[in-house]
């Protein structure tokens, strides 16, 4: 599928949710890469994509219930393609994730996390107790 | 989506792991089964051949890196065949290079473990 072409006015909307098990990560990955297919975005870039929402995807796994559901919004615009993550645990710590990567020492868990900022070129989240855990992840198209 | 795990012993005390497919928290268990089997059976010089891995995320890199940490405890290693260059811009941006050998071909990975 081509991308489609840039213009002021292009935009759109994807929602996906899926259970938050490991078995459904794919699905995730997959429907996001072929959103950001839709963009100018390189290969590298959709690959780099790609991962960043199965990290995505992995901390609320691994933060949460299988009971509970991942939603995934995927917002485009010509020029960036911002993903929404949401789920209902408390688990994404980005300050406590250090900028030069793995330590031999270092926690393999907060891998995903480095990941998902290296990768990604704004990562913002939000944690409420009640409310859950919101993660934005925009990946912007290079001129 | 799947990853197939295949070992088969090399030169030496050395075994092979190859990994055909993707690495996500799904299938990662699989590839831990494998590599925890054989350090339970005292082999600690391994090479994880990764050439036909489309696919690694940080569950992944988690298995590789517990699998080192094991080997080296008994004085051994683990080295890896990668050529795929998205899997190994992974490798690089979390400074996993600096951890792990990586080389080009099972030949020279497995020459480095001696």
């Amino acid at each position: 599928m081509n991308p489609l072409p840039v213009t002021d006015e292009f935009f759109g909307r994807v929602d996906v949710a899926i259970p938050a098990k490991a078995e459904w990560v794919a699905v995730a990955r997959l429907t996001v890469a072929a959103v950001a297919s839709r963009l100018q975005f390189s290969v590298e870039d959709i690959e780099d994509v790609k991962l960043a929402i199965a990290e995505a995807c992995t901390n609320s796994i691994q933060h949460g219930s299988p009971s509970d559901t991942i939603a995934i919004a995927c917002e485009v615009s010509s020029d960036e393609l911002r993903i929404t993550v949401r789920d209902r645990g408390q688990g994404l710590r980005l300050e406590s994730v250090g900028e030069t990567g793995f330590k031999e020492d270092g926690r393999t868990e907060e891998l995903g996390v480095f990941l998902i900022r290296a990768l990604m070129d704004s990562v913002e989240y939000r944690v409420d107790a009640r409310e859950g855990t919101e993660l934005v992840m925009i990946k912007r198209v290079l001129a | 989506m799947d990853i197939k795990v295949n070992v088969r012993e090399s030169e030496g005390d050395a075994y092979v792991v190859d990994l055909t497919g993707e690495i996500d928290v799904y299938t990662s268990p699989k590839v831990k089964d494998a590599i925890t089997e054989l350090i339970d059976q005292e082999h600690y010089n391994l090479v994880i051949n990764l050439e036909k891995v489309r696919y690694i995320d940080s569950t992944g890199l988690g298995v590789l890196i517990g699998g080192l940490k094991r080997v080296r405890e008994h004085g051994g290693s683990v080295n890896l065949v990668c050529t795929n260059p998205q899997i190994k811009k992974i490798f690089d941006i979390t400074g996993l290079v600096k951890i792990f050998g990586i080389f080009d071909d099972e030949q020279s990975a497995m020459k480095a473990l001696v």
